[in-house]
């Protein structure tokens, strides 16, 4: 034998044994869709860690179906609708998952999803939270609630402890979600009886909001209830209370002002501001603080709620799989509307139309010291 | 009220009326749209940003280190991109098309160098308190901008009017070929004129930076759109044109959303734009064409 043979002779057996190894534990193949690039990584980039920390931990132990361990393959949409399409071609097709988590935003789930629902590969949404999501067939999914589960709560919870009668509603016009925000809000108020003084608009790349609240200075309201996002949100509560709207008027804010971006824009001006949120980093519980710990430790930073919804959808995917009885994606599919969970959000299960269930888990919390807390 | 929404308004108009003077000035001189001028709003800023972050700088040494760098990096950028079309006497329409192109490529490069997010100078720059002055109720950095704009549109006039270098932008502005027969040195001018201006869209950068406590590489890109409104109607190349223009712009959009309705606010920089073009098609002063700068 020459040297090329038995190096030959080494790569063939060594290949057999790996496959041998491959073959008594098989992993699950999971394709994962997020902006790990482009103008909103800042969401892919807490909702990948999360994935990761709660994939490690079930792994670990074990594994789903009797041992074998999740394999996640991840995508980067990089922000882009055509990008998220691609990613699930090519993840059904070459890489052949059971099913796709992602993608990150709900314009590239209006995009993606159809593309594995029409070859049934179940869809699961983490951080969607636009109208319609799941209309768009059996195989999507969703674990993020919805702003119409989220805001109702946040603004009943403020109207009981402030006593709110009459506020002023500003969003930005210009911006599907925060005009669907907005949507949601005057919805609301209405029902909750409180009146509505004036309704101010602003464009997404605003930054002076002066005319529009020296104007709802003069009106006395009770409350500010704004649909903006953070950046524009931060300045108009800085702007707020530099024109002179006392402290002793809120600011009610919806899903964008969840991030800690208001604090660090607004500074001080910040305190008192009001949102509602799936999940806060200072929830109660030891199975929070394990999240948080191990999170830190891993990451060496804080997680946010995406990172939690992360967290906690993996969960629910191991344990759908395990339901399921084999790596099927339509028995998976079946499993998944039938499965509980009790995670980070709190409990939770699928309503009929594939969206969370229950807003039990909802939290209101304000701004105190720069932190959220938890609105008492 | 109405006290309060003239004071928003003066402020406001005094930052469009900063930005669009270095504008017209470019156009002016050099006879070039140049759309990279709304990058140098974004470059000032985050210059300032990092000299007071890394440098550990003051207030005005940060501003006027962002506002030096803004220029600098504009008088590479025009000398790379406008000059060779200037020898090859291109049409308009190519510095046009090329400055198009050197926007988006210097604004993916900052998105890269500083990421998407918005940024804010530090808090202890400056107290974010409002001081109560008789009814209006003032931010310091409201105070800081109306007296810097003023200063530096006075120092721009004095400097147009009453030095050397003023005069010969002024004549190559007329006529390079001519200037440049007198003894002018017409590729220092041009120099010149892009420092000069891209300091004036740097400072209102860095003052539009600390007002709203948004710095992002796109800061610029809203700018341009009242800009290109505010250089027309107050007559191409006319400075004080774009100074009026500028103030008039600001107090139209804050009358507007404050007593008709925020809704029309974007609407007025174009209906002002058409109706200038209307009305006055050689702007606000009228001077016919050719006698600009």
């Amino acid at each position: 034998m020459n040297r090329r043979t038995v190096l030959a002779a080494a790569i063939v057996s060594a290949a057999t044994a790996l496959s041998g190894q491959a073959f008594a534990a098989e992993p699950v193949k999971v394709g994962a869709i997020e902006c790990l690039t482009g103008l909103n990584a800042k969401y892919g980039t807490m909702i990948k860690p999360g994935f990761d920390l709660a994939l490690d931990e079930i792994n670990a132990k074990g594994g789903v179906l009797k041992g074998r361990p999740i394999e996640l393959i991840y995508e980067d949409s990089a922000s882009q609708k055509e990008q998220a399409i691609n990613a699930a071609k090519k993840l059904i097709g070459r890489d052949h998952v059971v099913a796709i988590l992602g993608p990150t935003l709900s314009s590239e789930m209006f995009a993606a999803g159809p593309v594995a629902n029409e070859r049934g590969i179940p869809i699961i949404g983490t951080s969607n939270t636009a109208k319609g999501i799941t209309d768009i067939g059996e195989f999507v999914f969703r674990t993020s609630l919805p702003e119409s589960d989220v805001l109702p709560v946040t603004l009943k919870k403020a109207q009981a402890k402030f006593g709110i009668k009459k506020v002023a509603l500003l969003y930005s016009n210009d911006d599907s979600f925060t005009k669907s925000g907005f949507d949601v809000f005057k919805e609301t108020l209405d029902k909750l009886g409180i009146e509505i003084a004036t309704i101010e608009t602003f464009s997404t790349k605003d930054t002076d909001f002066s005319a529009q609240l020296t104007k709802i200075k003069s009106l006395n309201v009770d409350a500010l209830v704004v649909s903006a996002l953070a950046e524009a949100g931060g300045g108009l509560v800085l702007q707020a209370r530099q024109l002179g709207i006392p402290k002793t008027v809120p600011i009610i804010g919806g899903n964008g002002f969840n991030s800690p971006k208001i604090a660090e824009i607004a500074g001080d001006a910040a305190e008192g501001v009001i949102s509602g949120s799936p999940w806060f980093i200072a929830k109660e519980g030891a199975q929070n603080q394990n999240f948080v710990d191990s999170f830190r430790k891993k990451y060496n930073m804080d997680p946010d709620q995406f990172a939690a919804q992360a967290y906690d959808t993996m969960y629910i995917l191991a344990a759908a799989f395990d339901r399921a009885g084999e790596a099927d994606s339509k028995k998976l599919r079946d499993a998944l509307i039938k499965t509980e969970n009790n995670g980070l959000l709190g409990p939770f299960k699928f309503g009929a139309d594939r969206s969370p269930a229950t807003a039990e888990g909802v939290v209101v919390t304000t701004i105190k010291g720069g932190k959220f807390t938890l609105l008492q | 009220m109405l006290a309060q929404q003239l004071f928003n308004a003066l402020v406001l108009g005094s930052v469009y009326a900063l930005f669009a003077l270095g504008f017209t000035l470019t156009f002016g001189v050099l006879r070039v749209i140049n759309l990279l001028y709304g990058f140098y709003v974004a470059a000032g800023a985050f210059a300032a940003l990092v000299a007071v972050q890394s440098l550990g700088l003051g207030l005005w040494a940060a501003g006027a280190f962002g506002v030096v760098t803004a220029g600098l990096v504009a008088v590479v950028c025009d000398f790379l991109v406008l000059t060779p079309l200037r020898r090859a006497k291109a049409p308009e329409l190519s510095s046009l098309i090329v400055t198009l192109g050197g926007v988006l490529l210097m604004n993916s490069l900052m998105q890269i160098a500083f990421g998407a997010e918005v940024r804010r100078f530090p808090a202890r720059l400056l107290s974010q308190d409002a001081i109560a002055i008789g009814p209006l109720l003032v931010a310091p950095i409201q105070l800081v901008i109306i007296a810097t704009v003023f200063v530096l549109v006075a120092a721009l006039f004095w400097f147009m009017e009453r030095t050397r270098l003023g005069t010969a932008i002024r004549a190559v502005a007329e006529r390079p070929d001519t200037a440049a027969l007198m003894g002018v040195n017409v590729g220092l001018v041009v120099s010149g004129v892009s420092f000069l201006s891209a300091a004036l869209s740097a400072a209102a950068g860095i003052l539009i930076g600390l007002d709203f406590n948004a710095v992002h590489p796109y800061m610029g890109e809203p700018m341009m759109l009242r800009g290109f409104a505010i250089i027309v109607i107050g007559g191409l190349g006319d400075i004080r044109g774009a100074l009026v223009a500028g103030l008039a712009l600001g107090f139209l959009e804050v009358m507007t959303a404050g007593y008709l309705s925020s809704n029309l606010k974007e609407a007025v920089a174009f209906t002002a734009l058409i109706l200038g073009l209307w009305l006055r098609p050689n702007g606000l002063f009228g001077r016919a064409s050719g006698k600009r700068a």
